[in-house]
């Protein structure tokens, strides 16, 4: 017998391979970890920044994410939920979607409500205000929901007149590229700024068309292209708008919001 | 040539692991969509095979045989989660976009069978230079595809329009079965069958003919 195929040998080498090898694994994890850290959250305030136009080039996006307040929302009231700190409030992918596993944190939606096929609205959402000199000058919220192969995840930017959209951008989908990934083309976006979402009975009313939006009609400015070919992908955009800004999405936050928007107006006249 | 020389660029054009062994074609179709995902997708592997090749070599004399393979596998998932954590650290926007594929190179075929076929019978250096060969001879065929997918598909070459789309106001509709994986099959395709009319000698003998059907063969009986 080989004096390498003994049993005493096989089990040191065994031990001494898995101990090396977790040894520099778990260096590189614990070394390179803040850097991992920084970098995602760099890429996620990228995206939320983007989606408000806020990005530019002679500022890091360090700089500019300092006049972003971050806040935690409850939707079953539509409060300020000072109780959690936005800080620490982190999921994995989506800030709250962890939330939305837990039957304490998040509702059962029925079928006719889940018109976006998230299943589970969690109650606690994390929302982004931009403010200048304690002004609102942009919220920026975000939205997911079914496409056509998997969940988008995105930023939607609003004007503090809180009917105007100001930009809409995903930062996490699994669509066809060149058709339904055309979400992220810088142009299909641009389309989406000055946008208005509810109609004058308060409904929502922004949406994706089929083909381009017809110029001579009333509903124009509510309107938004649709994607060629990626007819699915433009449906769930629309549906996820519609749950995100309705009933069960922020209708009561943004209720809420815009009365405390007129108060402070009404005190700095 | 030189042994050392040999070992190192026959793999790319001679001996290629995914044009002459078929090796390694499920990352080729993945990840090859735009150029530079499928560039740090190569330089990932090709890593992890020099790598693996000249640690296996290292302590081929005390690896135990009848745990050969498991010895090779553990040295290679490891580089594969170091190579992960790396690519996450320096570049999060296309770790997002390869991330899954990155893992998948501990079931890269190439990988564990340079480990196995060369690395266990040769020293560190020869070894290390057969992985770097043939890595290169994999990123060789990943980056025709990727070229080929990028242009046709995007109209872009690591990310700069070169055809201007139709969707971005230019003349180019873009060519959707290319951004699809299964184009690459069709480009690996072509890319073998070029690769074997310029060296004959890599043409296979083909495995068995296929029997004339009876009553053609009887007609043909006829005929003569």
């Amino acid at each position: 017998m080989n004096k390498n195929d003994t049993l005493f040998k096989t089990l040191i080498v065994g031990l001494v391979l898995c101990l090396v090898c977790s040894i520099v694994i778990s260096s590189a994890a614990v070394g390179l970890r803040d850097q991992q850290k920084a970098l995602k959250q760099e890429d996620q305030q990228s995206k939320i920044l983007s989606s408000a136009g806020l990005l530019s080039d002679n500022k890091s996006i360090e700089e500019i994410f300092l006049l972003i307040e971050e806040r935690v929302v409850n939707l079953e009231t539509g409060d300020y939920e000072d109780s959690l700190d936005p800080i620490s409030f982190d999921g994995k992918k989506f800030e709250s979607e962890d939330y939305s596993k837990d039957p304490l944190t998040s509702i059962l939606l029925t079928s006719k409500e889940d018109i976006s096929s998230l299943k589970r609205r969690e109650n606690f959402i994390k929302i982004y205000l931009y403010k200048i000199d304690n002004q609102i000058e942009a919220i920026i919220l975000p939205i997911r929901g079914l496409g056509l192969w998997g969940t988008l995840y995105g930023y939607l930017a609003i004007e503090p007149d809180l009917n105007t959209i100001i930009g809409l951008e995903y930062f996490s989908h699994k669509e066809t590229p060149g058709l339904g990934a055309e979400v992220d083309n810088p142009r299909w976006k641009a389309k989406w700024k000055g946008k208005k979402i509810f109609s004058s009975t308060g409904e929502v009313k922004i949406e994706v068309v089929k083909g381009l939006v017809n110029l001579r009609s009333e509903d124009k400015g509510f309107q938004v292209d649709g994607i060629s070919g990626a007819t699915i992908t433009s449906r769930g955009v629309t549906n996820m708008l519609t749950f995100w800004l309705g009933e069960m999405g922020y209708s009561k936050f943004l209720d809420k919001l815009k009365q405390e928007i007129n108060e402070e107006d009404e005190l700095n006249v | 040539m030189s042994k050392a020389k040999e070992v190192l660029f026959n793999p790319v054009f001679n001996d290629n692991p995914i044009a002459l062994q078929i090796l390694g074609i499920c990352s080729a179709l993945a990840v090859t969509s735009s150029l530079y995902p499928t560039l740090l997708m190569c330089i990932a592997l090709t890593v992890v095979v020099s790598l693996s090749n000249l640690l296996v070599s290292l302590i081929r004399n005390h690896i135990p045989t009848n745990v050969r393979m498991i010895v090779q596998i553990t040295i290679i998932a490891s580089l594969v989660v170091l190579v992960d954590e790396v690519l996450k650290a320096y570049d999060y926007e296309t770790s997002k976009a390869i991330g899954v594929f990155v893992g998948l190179i501990v079931t890269n075929c190439i990988v564990m069978g340079r480990a196995e076929a060369f690395a266990m019978q040769n020293g560190p250096w020869l070894s290390f230079l057969d992985g770097l060969g043939n890595g290169l001879g994999y990123s060789l065929i990943l980056l025709v595809v990727a070229t080929f997918r990028e242009l046709l598909g995007a109209g872009s070459l690591f990310g700069y329009e070169i055809l201007i789309l139709t969707q971005n106001g230019g003349w180019y509709l873009g060519n959707n079965y290319m951004v699809l994986s299964s184009s690459s099959f069709l480009i690996i395709g072509l890319f073998i069958w070029l690769l074997r009319s310029w060296k004959i000698e890599q043409i296979e003998s083909p495995e068995f003919k296929v029997a004339r059907n009876n009553l053609e063969s009887k007609e043909a009986g006829t005929k003569i």
